[in-house]
């Protein structure tokens, strides 16, 4: 019917997150994108974080990502600047209980009602006084600063020319400011093509080029279905790489 | 039942493709859904479909074996014609306005096909169009049998922003816009039923197979349509196929 996966961008860092957590891997948890916001905890449960890096804090007291953390009643949890990656995660024990729609709990609006979380806005979660953590410090690397993207060839991969295959694995290219959760767009544009194709499907980390040259990666709030060249598919784990970059990093393809 | 040369290929970690040949054609529609209503009949939960004019999609929760697919895919092919079809098709009526305010390529339309605005109305509200996708946004419909003369290129560049309803032309095909997007086509109209609803079950009344008639409407009528589906009170006009 047209609706897109959806669900966290890095799923990586939103399966690292439940996982510590003993959670069950779609319990649903809150993506942080670029700066995070102030949360006021009403009730005692044990949090953790991953993904991005932005300085997050526990009434002031630093707390480091892939830790499971005690929270308390009145508890605060603030972000400050972003050291690295682009989306942050934050899972709660047992999952945040937002409304169900479709059989999940992501967000995309018009499908639900809201496509993010405002200011003032309040999830609930179950309380949870006491839990031993399997795992309390694993001193996990982050999964994402290397700027080389996997990919296999996409299923229009033999309209590629020369010129066209020269310029998509012997470069570098910039992440544009039109990125979002649908699509990131690649600033660089390769030569055009004239290439029509019928209508057909197109997942998360699919590679399209456009008869203009743009390179448009589809996301995880991409469409189902398109009618560019599917020139290039990202592996699972490129795509949790690339939506921890942000506009103006870089990012190249590496044929797997 | 025409047997058609099937192409299967992997389609990343997590999907498969299935490609029947290159053209936009009926019995290819009806070929690719017998086979989708047959794999579904069969214990495969795993997999979500995504059917598509000569193509499907078939998208895994989890990792799987490509090869032993494949093979599974291919039997199940041969031997599709011992399901029996029981799903019923409709052709929907559906108001269309091409008045300026929303028909924002109209006239490049008609400059680029030779053809006055309103031959283009006329030629655009003469088919019963044939659903062959449902995707690109939820409930975006993909239309077939659109008359040649308003065969026109996509968009080089899309643009940034599509309003809801937007009635489209690109190549051999025509379609419209559920909801606000980025999009590639040429706007030629807008119809204001709503294609897709998650409150209802199912979330869109179309299915692929079904076919779409649509007639021309004033702006006043386009706005009276509006608001009898936004309060739920317009009634939608469908008529059965026979198969």
């Amino acid at each position: 019917m047209g609706v897109p996966v959806s669900g966290g961008m890095d799923a990586l860092a939103v399966r690292k997150a439940n996982l510590l957590l003993e959670n069950q891997p779609n319990d649903a948890v809150m993506e942080i994108t670029m700066t995070g916001p102030t949360l006021l905890f009403e009730t005692p449960t044990y949090i953790c974080l991953t993904g991005a890096e932005m300085a997050a804090t526990l009434n002031n007291e630093p707390i480091k990502n892939h830790n499971v953390v005690q929270v308390k009643a009145g508890d605060i949890l603030s972000y400050g600047k972003l050291e690295s990656g682009f989306r942050s995660y934050l899972a709660v024990k047992g999952g945040f209980l937002t409304e169900e729609v479709l059989g999940s709990r992501s967000q995309y609006f018009p499908v639900t009602v809201s496509k993010k979380l405002l200011e003032r806005n309040e999830i609930s979660y179950f309380e949870t006084k006491r839990y031993d953590a399997l795992i309390s410090d694993p001193k996990l690397e982050n999964h994402f600063n290397s700027n080389f993207l996997e990919v296999e060839k996409g299923p229009e991969f033999v309209i590629l020319g020369d010129a066209q295959l020269a310029e998509l694995f012997a470069q570098e290219f910039t992440v544009s400011e039109k990125n979002n959760r649908m699509a990131y767009q690649i600033g660089e544009k390769i030569v055009g093509h004239k290439h029509t194709i019928i209508t057909s499907g197109t997942l998360p980390g699919t590679v399209q080029l456009t008869p203009g040259g743009k390179l448009l990666i589809l996301m995880k709030d991409g469409q189902t279905t398109g009618g560019y060249p599917r020139i290039l598919q990202l592996t699972e784990a490129s795509i949790c790489t690339l939506a921890q970059k942000r506009a103006g990093d870089t990012v190249q393809f590496k044929l797997v | 039942m025409n047997t058609f040369d099937l192409q299967i290929s992997r389609f990343g970690e997590m999907a498969i493709l299935l490609q029947w040949p290159q053209e936009v054609n009926e019995l290819i529609l009806a070929d690719i859904l017998a086979f989708v209503e047959a794999l579904k009949s069969q214990d495969r939960s795993d997999w979500e479909y995504v059917p598509s004019y000569n193509s499907v999609t078939l998208i895994s929760k989890s990792k799987f074996d490509f090869e032993q697919e494949k093979k599974l895919l291919l039997d199940a092919y041969s031997k599709r014609d011992g399901h029996q079809n029981t799903t019923e098709r409709h052709c929907w009526q559906l108001p269309v306005c091409y008045d300026s305010e929303f028909a924002l390529d109209l006239p490049m339309v008609s400059e680029k096909s030779g053809l006055s605005e309103e031959e283009v109305i006329r030629l655009h509200t003469s088919e019963d169009y044939l659903v062959y996708g449902i995707g690109f946004l939820p409930g975006f419909l993909y239309l077939g049998g659109l008359p040649q003369s308003l065969e026109i290129p996509r968009r080089d560049d899309p643009r940034v922003e599509v309003s809801p309803g937007a009635v489209g032309l690109a190549g051999k095909q025509t379609g419209i816009y559920p909801q606000n997007s980025p999009g590639g086509w040429n706007i030629i109209g807008n119809c204001p039923i709503p294609l897709f609803n998650p409150k209802l079950e199912p979330p869109c009344f179309v299915k692929v197979g079904d076919r779409i008639r649509f007639h021309a409407i004033t702006k006043a009528e386009h706005k009276l349509r509006k608001i009898e589906s936004e309060v739920g009170i317009y009634n939608l006009n469908k008529t059965l196929i026979d198969a």
